[in-house]
């Protein structure tokens, strides 16, 4: 384990621990994934393989990746929604893992909505 | 680094782990491993969560579920529900007693609504063995800014101008106590912290050192450096094994860090802490027979002064402060006196830990902002009296405290306001008491104790508390005379006045405090030979009311000393001389037919 020998460095030290206590407070941005039976039926498990993956590769840490159980909309499982703080809630359906790089890219880092998944949106 | 989606935050405190968190800790970890998801989802094990009679109690993040009474048989529903499919596990939550609603959120449930956690801040949130944690959420950002910016007198003048006062029990200002140590001469100083926490039903120092011991390391540093110091001394009980082994691993934590020891964060300034072990004396609470028990002596006070400020450990200028002002010095220096002045009373600021027990629905741990009323504390968080019954009084302070009754429940909770009263705020035990609690009883407990850990220095301490406990026993055996009390009520005030030390001086206080305020108990004793709240055995007895007995004969059965004898044909009846009043014949009969009277 290094020494600390200034600010510079805890900061460095607080900032690589920061996600392990982050997911314990609100207030970031959300990914739920629709893991309802329809929504394991229809390949959601793959789908949240893929978004845990995707984060990883991008270092993104601010992200609460939580799971919810069946809304009703089967037919459009996997569902995903992503909030962004203070943005309306977007729902996107049918997501498949090839979806999820282009979701989390344009959506959740750059804050464009992927318009063309998207069968929801509730303020 | 992966990224874990959920945290299942499993409470690792004693209480918690008394009653069964490691196998649930351990369930987990299978579980969880079996289903594929221990990439993803992150086990924790954390200090004290405060509601210890739910136990075992396990958080899951990010929705800050909180399941109540865990058992490994529940694991595997927890992870295929909510941590799989992201279902609540209904039946597992926490219940409103009165409404019988289930609560899903941590942050909504009444005992935490009301609360206000500064020195529980991380308490039940970070895992204590790993420093990565406390570091992120603000660890020793304090130290670094008093490091890299601030002179001691600096931050002597923050810490002053905040009104942080002694969370040992005397309420002394934190900052001019520093000050003291800082201008005393002295090429060698110590800081100490008195983690000797003795009172019957306290938990809160305890639940600090196990569930947040860097916050304590911080503080001590931060002071070390204020005063001048570079060595100090935490003195916890040998009774704390888990606090200590935490402790441990956090001193060695913080030093591979840099965090302690020598040249802390490249600044120049060293400290070192050690650990020191007490043999669980009450009287070492007390800041003199602490330094004697340090040095290797017997445990007993001296008189003042010298204070420690000037003479402390091997004579040097030393600083004690106790577990939880400690753990208020970060936060203080990193948001400025003006944030913590802000919070609390004119003369009594920040907020206090208390340890909740007695006959309340919700017992646990507590931090209250200074000035909430007891009403608040007893009826909002602790949800009021156990079976609905009514209230009758509760101690504040422990041993040393004093008995409050209804007439003071809407007093402002502050260091003032309760000595006004002859209570002292201490170091934060609350016990409340029912309409079936006996005062005399409660007064004859408590000096039973304080009687039991005089340390016999000094007279009035050592023969005062034994005659008063001969008075209170005699009372409480329908022995007494009126005479008694007012010769109880001098020795108590004597006592009181001449002992040597803390302890003396406030043994007495149970015993003024219920002559104060239920004094009409004490006469029913004397007077009637009668316990209103029948609780003293001397003055009860049971009988079996013909009416009502069946003639079952499990009464009979049952009696320890076999003195209940009768037939299918006459109905059973109690030998009162061979009685030992055991009360079991009460629990046992089916029909009610037993009374107390």
């Amino acid at each position: 384990m290094p020494k600390i020998r200034n600010l510079e460095d805890l900061r460095k030290i607080k900032e690589s621990a920061k996600d392990l206590t982050a997911a314990r407070s609100g207030g970031r941005t959300r990914i739920i994934v629709g893991m309802g039976t329809c929504g394991i039926a229809a390949g959601a498990r793959e789908v949240m393989t893929a978004i845990l993956a995707e984060l990883e590769k991008r270092g993104v840490k601010d992200v609460a990746v939580e799971t919810t159980g069946c809304i009703g909309m089967c037919q459009f499982e996997p569902l995903v929604d992503v909030i962004r703080p203070g943005e309306p809630r977007i729902t996107y359906g049918n997501v498949s893992p090839e979806d999820v790089p282009r979701i989390i890219a344009e959506h959740l880092i750059n804050g464009n909505v992927v318009t063309d998944k998207v069968i929801g949106r509730t303020d | 680094m992966p990224i874990y989606r959920a945290h299942v935050l499993v409470c690792r405190g004693t209480g918690c782990t008394a009653s069964g968190s490691g196998e649930v800790f351990k369930a987990f970890r299978e579980e969880l491993a079996k289903k594929g998801l221990d990439k993803e989802i992150m086990l924790v094990e954390t200090g004290c969560h405060g509601m210890c009679e739910m136990g075992p109690i396990v958080v899951v993040y990010p929705e800050g579920a909180f399941y109540c009474g865990v058992t490994p048989k529940d694991v595997p529903e927890i992870v295929e529900e909510h941590l799989y499919k992201g279902r609540l596990v209904k039946r597992l939550l926490y219940t409103m007693p009165e409404e019988m609603l289930k609560v899903p959120h941590y942050k909504d449930i009444p005992f935490y609504k009301k609360q206000h956690r500064i020195v529980l801040r991380n308490c039940g949130f970070i895992d204590p063995d790993r420093i990565e944690e406390y570091i992120s959420r603000d660890g020793y950002q304090a130290l670094a800014k008093v490091l890299t910016s601030m002179k001691p007198e600096e931050v002597i003048e923050e810490v002053k101008k905040s009104g942080l006062r002694g969370r040992g029990g005397a309420g002394f200002p934190t900052g001019l106590k520093w000050e003291f140590a800082h201008k005393a001469r002295g090429d060698k100083k110590y800081v100490v912290c008195n983690a000797d926490e003795g009172d019957p039903g306290a938990f809160m120092d305890r639940s600090v050192l196990e569930g947040d011991p860097h916050s304590i390391i911080e503080g001590m540093t931060i002071g070390a450096y204020a005063i001048g110091s570079d060595e100090g001394y935490i003195y916890c009980r040998a009774e704390y094994p888990l606090a200590i082994k935490r402790l441990r691993t956090a001193i060695a934590q913080a030093e591979e860090y840099g965090l302690l020891g020598d040249d802390i964060m490249g600044s120049g300034f060293s400290f070192h802490l050690h650990i020191k072990e007490g043999a669980g004396a009450f009287v070492c609470g007390e800041e003199t027979a602490l330094m004697a028990s340090v040095e290797g002596r017997r445990g007993m006070p001296r008189p003042r002064p010298p204070f420690p400020a000037n003479s402390g450990l091997w004579g040097k200028p030393t600083n004690i402060n106790n577990v939880e002002t400690w753990a208020n010095v970060p936060p203080i220096v990193l948001n400025g006196s003006d944030w913590y002045a802000a919070l609390g009373t004119a003369k009594s600021k920040g907020t206090k830990v208390f340890a909740l027990t007695g006959k309340v629905k919700h017992t646990g741990l507590i931090e209250v902002p200074m000035g909430i009323t007891m009403r608040e504390i007893i009826f909002e968080l602790g949800g009021g009296i156990l079976g609905d019954k009514g209230f009758k009084a509760v101690q504040i302070g422990g041993p040393s405290g004093g008995c409050l009754s209804e007439q003071h429940l809407d007093l402002s909770v502050d260091y003032e306001s309760l000595t006004g009263a002859g209570a002292i705020m201490g170091s934060g035990g609350l016990v409340v008491m029912d309409e079936d609690t006996c005062m005399v009883d409660v007064a004859k407990f408590f000096l039973e104790f304080t009687q039991r850990e005089s340390c016999g220095k000094c007279g009035p301490c050592r023969e005062g508390t034994k005659q008063m406990l001969l008075m209170l026993n005699a009372i409480s055996r329908g022995e007494g005379t009126l005479e008694d009390l007012d010769k109880l009520e001098k020795l108590a005030q004597m006592v009181k006045e001449m002992s040597l030390c803390g302890l003396g001086q406030t043994a007495p206080n149970p015993v003024l405090t219920t002559l104060r305020y239920f004094r009409h108990e004490y006469e029913a004793h004397i007077l009637e030979k009668r316990c209103p709240a029948k609780a003293c055995v001397a003055l009860i007895h049971y009988t079996i009311d013909p009416e009502r007995c069946r003639k079952c004969g499990i009464c009979a059965r049952n009696c320890p000393v076999e003195c209940i004898s009768g037939d299918r044909n006459t109905p059973y009846v109690i030998d009162q001389d061979r009685c030992i009043k055991c009360g079991t014949c009460i629990e046992v009969c089916p029909f009610h037919a037993v009374e107390k009277i």
